[in-house]
């Protein structure tokens, strides 16, 4: 196989300026000073993409992932390096760029395609095509300013998708349109990588990644981190993010930490990063220690969907105290509450506790499918009116599905199938 | 894939050459068509007179200039018409082609940022609209020379594609330097309009060529130094065919080089275009250098 796009070394950097001139007479008053600051949104990419794969790009906000795809579009220029793209090349950047609102639908057609690289005859062949694809065959001579903007993303996407492209590029343009359009689009993207055609694809859904590439490469702040299998990419993705998110917490907390003297006036609400929870805690027992324990735990640290897994908290505790609850609460990266319950709502009282000791919560089957998944512990009186200990989200494991299915939970499905002869017949009847 | 011999490789780097750039815009000869027949459509979709516009601007002009010239000034040039128009035709392919070209690619930013094509196809399209309107300018020549029995000289019409090509190249070479310089420097646009405006009375279009040359005498090739000089002149003696007429006072009126040759004027012409051809491959050059930014510029 042959590389269909080559990325090599390439760079990218931006100047942001404080203030633009964009006149002769201010760029002549403002001659030589004009304050900047630089923004490398790319650095050192390496990326070779084959013929006929797809791959995906993950990235959060500003990772640099559509100014890559525009520097392989060529609507960006690296500022060093080169990208070689073999074949013709169609960008769903934004549908109906370069459509004018005087000329009907037919001419905007035609101009379109052009703009898009596509030779005149080979427009006349596909005019049908795109016209039926967009379900315009009564506007198609009408002025495009007339046309509502469902039918002008229409034509647009019409004009894209016909282009016979050897590569496409696809940004988040999937995200837009009902959900009848998006299902037209993806069947489209699905039907190019059976016909063997190259596809790059922007995304910050780790679903649509896992449903339609074969590989994806993980940027950050830049930098390509990782490059692999969709549930190796996602993983990194999702790790990356939580490095953030927790860099961005440590930042937040350190000047909270400096003030602590200023704890002591009780009407200033310090904003100490912990929960109204922790704050609450009297720590007359301490969570010493808490881990994740699976089956694979010795050569990788994720689960797999479906494997067993146990969480140990141990504690200490300092006198002796009557009526304990264990608290377990666990929570995605985004923060929505996955699964929470108790020692109590369990129906496994711990009663009376002094010292230390170890409160296990088991599961045969996580019925989880990937994500990193965060995990509070918290010790409490049988009303919560007392709080011993708490770690908010403190702890973590991380799920990665290593299959193609999609969505959050793990169903252990069977497959069979009935056919009109089979032995399950009567339930057809 | 059946196709894969054929499949042209873009390369996506801010070192291209010259030829790469030519490369890229002729195989995007189509979409200049395209964009010159668009924007001959839009500028004529609402109004109605549509193309009569174009063969009106030069009637207009003749009017003015045979008011003020031949009535108030006397100028005493014989067939006025005829020498004006010759010359406006020129001037007005080289000065709206410039424009619209300087404003091309800042004026279609919503593509320019979306889509990626050779952008140096914008300024070229203006060049190529002024082209037609040029074509459609001369209709009134044409009436002119019918209306007045004029008979052109054809052996120097002979140069007329000559100094058509060479006026094309210069225009198109400024054009795509300044359509990149505008992203820059909003304002050039407009300062272009004054300048063009300089130049305009720089170039013997309205009074006669032989007033300015021969005060110069043996210095008037720093007149013909104005690239503009030797394409008009060229179309003068080609069309209004008459070097040294009898004025409308009865006097012999100096307006040509009396004794030049087509060679004289030929010479001259591949000048213009020579420097055209290098000024071009600048242009091309300077714009592959700054066309990544457009994007984030716009």
């Amino acid at each position: 196989m042959a590389a269909a796009v080559q990325v090599d070394d390439v760079a990218k950097r931006f100047r942001l300026y404080k203030e633009k001139y964009t006149s002769l007479k201010e760029r002549v008053i403002h001659l030589g000073k004009v304050p900047y600051e630089e923004f490398w949104a790319l650095r050192d990419i390496d990326l070779t993409i084959e013929q006929g794969e797809t791959v995906g790009l993950l990235g959060h906000n500003g990772s640099g992932k559509s100014t890559l795809l525009k520097c392989i579009a060529g609507i960006l220029q690296p500022t060093s390096g080169r990208i070689e793209v073999v074949g013709r090349l169609a960008a769903l950047l934004e549908l109906g760029a370069g459509f004018h609102p005087e000329l009907t639908g037919r001419e905007n057609v035609f101009l379109n395609a052009s703009i898009l690289g596509m030779p005149k005859k080979e427009i006349a062949k596909r005019f049908d095509e795109i016209v039926a694809f967009a379900e315009l065959e009564k506007f198609i001579d009408n002025q495009v300013k007339h046309y509502s903007s469902g039918m002008y993303v229409r034509l647009g996407f019409a004009v894209a998708v016909n282009m016979d492209p050897d590569v496409l590029l696809v940004d988040e343009v999937l995200a837009v349109g009902d959900e009848n359009f998006q299902r037209k689009c993806l069947d489209r993207v699905k039907r190019f990588q059976r016909e063997g055609r190259t596809i790059v694809f922007v995304t910050h859904s780790a679903d649509l990644i896992r449903q339609v590439c074969d590989r994806a490469a993980v940027l950050d702040h830049g930098v390509l981190v990782a490059l692999g299998t969709p549930g190796e990419a996602v993983r990194a993705y999702r790790e990356h993010l939580l490095q953030t998110d927790r860099a961005h917490e440590v930042e937040q907390l350190a000047p909270a930490l400096d003030e602590d003297t200023a704890e002591t006036d009780a009407s200033v609400e310090v904003d100490d990063g912990l929960s109204a929870q922790e704050r609450k805690r009297n720590f007359k027992l301490r969570i010493t220690d808490v881990r994740m324990e699976h089956p694979g735990a010795g050569e990788r640290p994720y689960l797999l969907p479906g494997e067993p897994l146990a969480i140990r908290v141990a504690y200490d505790a300092t006198e002796r105290l009557e009526d304990i609850v264990f608290g377990i609460a666990i929570h995605d990266i985004e923060g929505r509450l996955v699964f929470g319950s108790n020692t109590d709502f369990l129906g496994v009282p711990v009663g009376d506790v002094d010292g230390r000791g170890v409160v296990t919560f088991e599961t045969d089957a996580t019925p989880l499918l990937d994500g990193t998944y965060l995990v509070t512990i918290g010790v409490h009186s049988q009303d919560e009116g007392t709080v011993y200990d708490w770690q908010e989200q403190r702890h973590q494991f991380e799920v990665m599905n290593p299959g193609r299915g999609v969505g959050q939970v793990h169903l252990g499905l069977n497959v069979s199938v009935t056919r009109e002869r089979g032995e399950d017949a009567e339930l057809l009847r | 894939m059946s196709k894969a011999e054929s499949k042209p490789t873009r390369v996506i780097s801010n070192r291209t050459t010259v030829r790469q750039r030519v490369v890229e815009i002729w195989r995007y000869r189509e979409l200049l068509v395209g964009l010159v027949r668009k924007e001959l459509k839009v500028k004529y979709k609402n109004s109605a007179l549509g193309f009569l516009w174009s063969m009106l601007n030069p009637a207009l002009y003749l009017a003015v200039f045979y008011v003020v010239f031949q009535l108030v000034l006397k100028n005493g040039i014989p067939t006025f018409a005829i020498y004006l128009l010759s010359g406006l035709l020129v001037w007005n392919l080289f000065s709206t082609g410039l424009a619209g070209a300087t404003g091309s690619v800042v004026g279609n930013a919503a593509i320019v940022k979306k889509v990626s094509f050779p952008r140096e196809i914008l300024a070229l399209a203006s060049v190529g609209a002024s082209l037609v309107h040029f074509f459609l300018q001369a209709c009134v020549l044409l009436l002119a020379l019918v209306g007045f029995r004029y008979t052109p000289s054809p052996t120097f019409m002979l140069l007329v594609p000559v100094a058509l090509v060479a006026l094309l190249l210069l225009a198109a070479a400024l054009g795509i330097m300044l359509a990149a310089v505008n992203v820059y420097a909003r304002d050039t646009q407009h300062l272009l309009e004054l300048v063009l405006l300089a130049w305009f009375w720089m170039t013997p279009v309205v009074y006669q060529y032989r007033l300015v040359a021969d005060r110069l005498q043996e210095n008037a090739w720093l007149y013909r130094l104005n690239p503009i000089t030797p394409i008009v002149l060229t179309f003068q003696r080609a069309i209004y065919n008459q070097t040294e007429p009898i004025g409308n006072d009865g006097n012999r009126l100096a307006i040509l080089p009396a004794d030049a040759g087509l060679t004289w004027y030929l010479f001259q012409l591949l000048a213009v275009a020579g420097a055209s051809l290098v000024l071009l491959a600048l242009a091309l050059k300077l714009f592959g250098r700054v066309e990544g930014n457009f994007a984030e510029e716009l």
